[in-house]
């Protein structure tokens, strides 16, 4: 199995030999910061370029095909232009909120993308617990949201960022209850750690049901974390034009379209290294399947999975109808959360019997 | 009913009968009485009401039917010599229908109707100078510039009203549409999901509707006007842009009125190609409609299938006449020209497609759980809201008010074929969703019956080269994909109409809108709104 852990530990060495401890850790940290940007930038591309072409597909259509051989360089295309746009400023808004703003909403994104192990050695932020880490700054992003529509001076903003307060609070708390159900059944929350432990076999087979409960909660209620149909109650362009980021433009309506797709990852992403295995192959009780799972990187593997789960949510997205903000509320609070307050209490009993 | 009871019930009255049809003409002052007295005698639907200028007087004609015996078609007429400040009284609180149709009557003709709350204008800018269906009108852009700045909405702040006047029979300006603490957000003039240039003001609670205040005329082409300027071939073309997703129903609509009023013998063929080409449009606009109101609840994918098979529909239009919305294809006497030879083969190549779609919408969106409790419980509307109300067309036979013109009074070709009146009778939001569905389904049965019995002969008769119209009043009602479209036509015996008037099915279903939407949350609002299936060039003709 070949893992990134060699090239970093080489990268690593190689630095701390020829420069002092200090000058190999900064030149670490800047050619860290520029990868994960690099990447956020080239996955939320090719994560717009795949909705496209898959909805087209849901829809009886065939999507971009001009730009580049099967559209593929549509979304590039589309970067140059979102770059070159004009960026409107509006009357009567309190612009440094405003502008701040979209900011917010990506660095929120961006600290979690982080913390996503990609493969063994490459994997930026890598806390005791990364899981908390991951619950705690995730939810930052809602402020972002709340700023962009309560600055912009907006009456159809403004609904839509009270509407994305409710939610996403809401499902913050579904999102955490399965999360948690994974931390007792590993019993760390170092996410490294927890990949490691998945190569018996990863935790939905491992966790027997409560992990399936939790699984299947988790992408209901990441899904809505995300913004994103039936539970894109905070743009519903048919009912407030474009919710919270109405009023935005260029690239700062660019940030907020970026971390959307980026979310979408990053649910999914986490959703496949939480349950999943991550980048772990799948390990059976036969070895020779193992050995042949095995040749598979472990990058194609944390992304095959995470792709899967991306296109659950696009499958969702483009199939169903929207849910009114009471109906969301209430799948929150009435069904999600009391199923998986007792999923944990399950979970428990579960890793204390079996 | 008949005459004797009529002349009893009303002996004021001077009454006419042609057929089912009756004129009533009652002097101004007893026109209140006349109307409370026949809606208590069975006359609950009023379809319209029709400003008139005769020249030395002005007058308005109510046109009035009954659900029970909605063949009888009642025109109650009034006038008044006073031309300065003509009035009457309102009939408001006895059909809810009267509301739109009294401001719009006074928009253009000036004429002020006592007791109605609202006496704004409906279509035209509040400082408007003149009336522009009167004869007199003067069209000088200078008295009527067009405004170059910015400026708020002028009713935004007050409403006047006509219920209070003071000495000199004046408007007195005391009520506010909405108050200065209510949060109000505009839902148009462009908007994803008003349906065209619709704007309606909300006054919100938090995510609930207190109220919604509808402003028209934002796309307002004054056809009417325009038609009295034009011959009645001219006319056709107009008429295809008034709702342009039935706009072949509203074109056959005038040529049947001309028709008759020339007592023109049109061919058999011409009535089956005709009546072929209506169902092949309400087919489209209904499956518009339902794409329409599943984008409305968010789910974009249905949508796109229902124009997807629409897309076939044109196909067959473009084929037949060239024309794909605007069809442009029947004529005075018949249709433009003949079918083409393949025309019979496709529509039967499309029956077989549209049911197996039809089950495919059913498996996407009817049986979804999400669109399931949305649909479900909202927007109730009772039967006898819905007649007071003059909701028409689906909207009303989803409340169980059979309205459907096919079968009431049959024209063309529809009593040759044998079909359905769909009914349902809870009157939800999910009874107009599923009633398109159910009537694509008997549109088809009728297509079935009609393609391969289209009977041999001319497609047109012949006409003279200018067609002049005998002096009388010529009346046609039809059954549009979104409720009853019916022309009304006063002829000097001219080339040109005296006054042409267009029923619009949709602007009552906007009234429809605003009194099922209080209490409802943002999102059905606009998922009723999709439900109604307005058309705004409908409104704004």
């Amino acid at each position: 199995m070949f893992h990134f852990k060699i090239v970093t530990d080489w990268i690593d060495e190689f630095l701390r030999t020829n420069l002092g401890e200090g000058w190999a850790l900064l030149i670490e940290f800047i050619l860290t910061g520029f990868a994960i940007l690099a990447l956020y930038a080239v996955l939320a591309l090719i994560l717009i370029w795949a909705e496209r072409k898959v909805c087209a597909f849901f829809q009886c259509r065939l999507g971009p095909t001009r730009v580049g051989p099967w559209g593929l360089l549509q979304s590039v295309a589309d970067m140059v232009k979102i770059l070159l746009k004009e960026i409107i400023h509006l009357n009567h808004a309190d612009l440094r909120l405003f502008r701040l703003a979209s900011f917010l909403v990506i660095i929120a994104s961006l600290c979690t993308f982080g913390a996503i192990p990609f493969d063994r050695g490459l994997h930026a932020v890598d806390f005791n617990m990364g899981v908390f880490y991951l619950l705690a700054i995730s939810s930052l992003g809602v402020v972002g949201i709340l700023l962009a529509g309560w600055s912009s001076n907006s009456k159809y903003t403004m609904i839509g960022a009270m509407r994305s307060g409710a939610q996403l609070i809401s499902y913050e708390l579904s999102c955490g209850l399965s999360l948690l159900t994974v931390v007792i059944l590993s019993g760390t929350m170092q996410l490294s750690q927890i990949v490691e432990q998945q190569a018996d076999g990863w935790f939905i087979f491992k966790g027997g049901v409560p992990a399936i409960i939790a699984f299947v909660i988790y992408l209901i209620a990441g899904h809505a974390e995300t913004n994103r149909g039936p539970f894109d109650m905070p743009e519903a362009e048919s009912e407030l034009t474009a919710g919270y980021h109405t009023e935005y433009s260029g690239i700062q309506f660019g940030f907020f379209y970026l971390a959307e797709y980026m979310n979408m990852f990053i649910i999914a992403a986490i959703a496949a290294t939480m349950f999943l295995g991550g980048w772990m192959p799948l390990h059976t009780p036969w070895e020779g399947v193992n050995t042949l799972m095995d040749y598979i990187p472990p990058v194609i593997w944390f992304f095959g999975k995470t792709f899967f789960c991306v296109f659950l949510a696009l499958w969702v997205r483009w199939s169903f109808p929207r849910l009114r903000i009471d109906q969301l509320l209430k799948l929150e609070w009435k069904i999600l959360m009391p199923i998986s307050l007792l999923n944990i209490l399950f979970m428990a009993l579960w890793v204390l019997y079996l | 009913m008949n005459l004797e009871t009529l002349q009893t019930l009303l002996p004021f009255a001077a009454i006419e009968q042609k057929g089912n049809t009756y004129n009533l003409t009652v002097p101004g002052e007893n026109l209140y009485e006349a109307a409370s007295l026949l809606k208590k005698d069975g006359f609950d639907f009023l379809w319209d009401i029709i400003g008139m200028d005769y020249g030395d007087t002005l007058g308005v004609i109510y046109g009035l039917s009954s659900s029970a015996a909605p063949v009888v078609l009642l025109f109650l007429k009034t006038e008044t010599s006073d031309k300065e400040a003509p009035k009457f009284d309102s009939v408001v609180d006895l059909w809810d229908s009267a509301d739109l149709y009294e401001r719009e009557v006074h928009d253009f003709f000036g004429i002020c109707f006592a007791n109605n709350p609202d006496m704004r204008r409906l279509f035209l800018r509040q400082d408007w100078r003149g009336f522009p269906l009167r004869k007199d009108y003067d069209a000088n852009p200078e008295l009527n510039p067009i405004p170059l700045g910015n400026e708020n909405l002028a009713d935004m702040e007050t409403l006047p009203v006509l219920n209070i006047m003071n000495e000199d029979d004046k408007f007195e300006v005391h009520e506010t549409v909405f108050d200065k603490s209510e949060y109000v957000v505009n839902f148009g003039p462009q908007h994803p999901a008003t349906h065209g240039v619709l704007h309606l003001r909300v006054s919100l609670d938090g995510e609930i509707i207190r109220k919604m205040d509808p402003n028209f005329g934002y796309i307002h082409r004054g056809i009417e006007k325009m038609s009295e300027a034009y011959t009645y071939p001219q006319i056709l073309h107009l008429t295809d842009r008034l709702d342009y997703l039935s706009g072949t129903i509203n074109r056959h609509a005038v040529c049947l009125a001309v028709e008759k009023g020339l007592q023109m013998e049109v061919p058999e063929r011409a009535h089956y190609i005709r009546t072929i080409i209506d169902e092949l449009t309400r087919i489209a606009s209904h499956l518009l409609g339902w794409g329409c109101m599943c984008m409305d609840m968010g789910s974009i994918t249905a949508f796109v299938y229902g124009m997807r098979d629409r897309e076939k529909i044109m196909d067959i239009f473009e084929e037949t006449c060239g024309g794909r919305l605007m069809a442009n294809y029947s004529v005075i006497g018949g249709v433009m020209a003949d079918i083409p030879p393949n025309f019979q083969k496709k529509i039967k190549r499309f029956i077989p497609y549209m049911r197996k779609m039809l089950k495919e919408y059913h498996l996407l969106f009817t049986g979804n759980p999400i669109a399931r409790g949305r649909m479900n419980g909202i927007g109730y509307l009772s039967r006898e809201k819905a007649i007071a109300l003059g909701a028409t067309g689906p909207v009303g036979r989803a409340s169980g008010w059979s309205n459907d013109t096919r079968k009431i009074e049959p024209y063309a070709a529809y009593a040759k074929a044998v079909f359905k009146e769909v009914l349902r009778s809870d009157g939800l939001t999910f009874d107009r969703y599923i009633i398109r569905l159910d009537e694509i389904e008997e549109s088809l049965k009728i297509l079935e019956q009609l393609t391969d019995n289209i009977p041999e002969g001319n497609y047109a008769a012949k006409t003279k080269a200018i067609i002049k119209l005998p002096e009388g009043e010529y009346f046609q009602r039809v059954e549009g994909a979104r409720g009853e479209f019916c022309v009304y036509i006063n002829s000097r015996g001219d080339k040109y109409p005296y006054r042409i008037k267009f029923r619009s099915p949709s602007m009552t279903l906007v009234n429809v809108l605003k009194a099922i939407v209080p209490g409802t949350k943002v999102a059905d609002l606009i998922m009723l709104g999709g439900s109604l299936d307005y058309v705004i060039p409908c409104i704004d003709r």
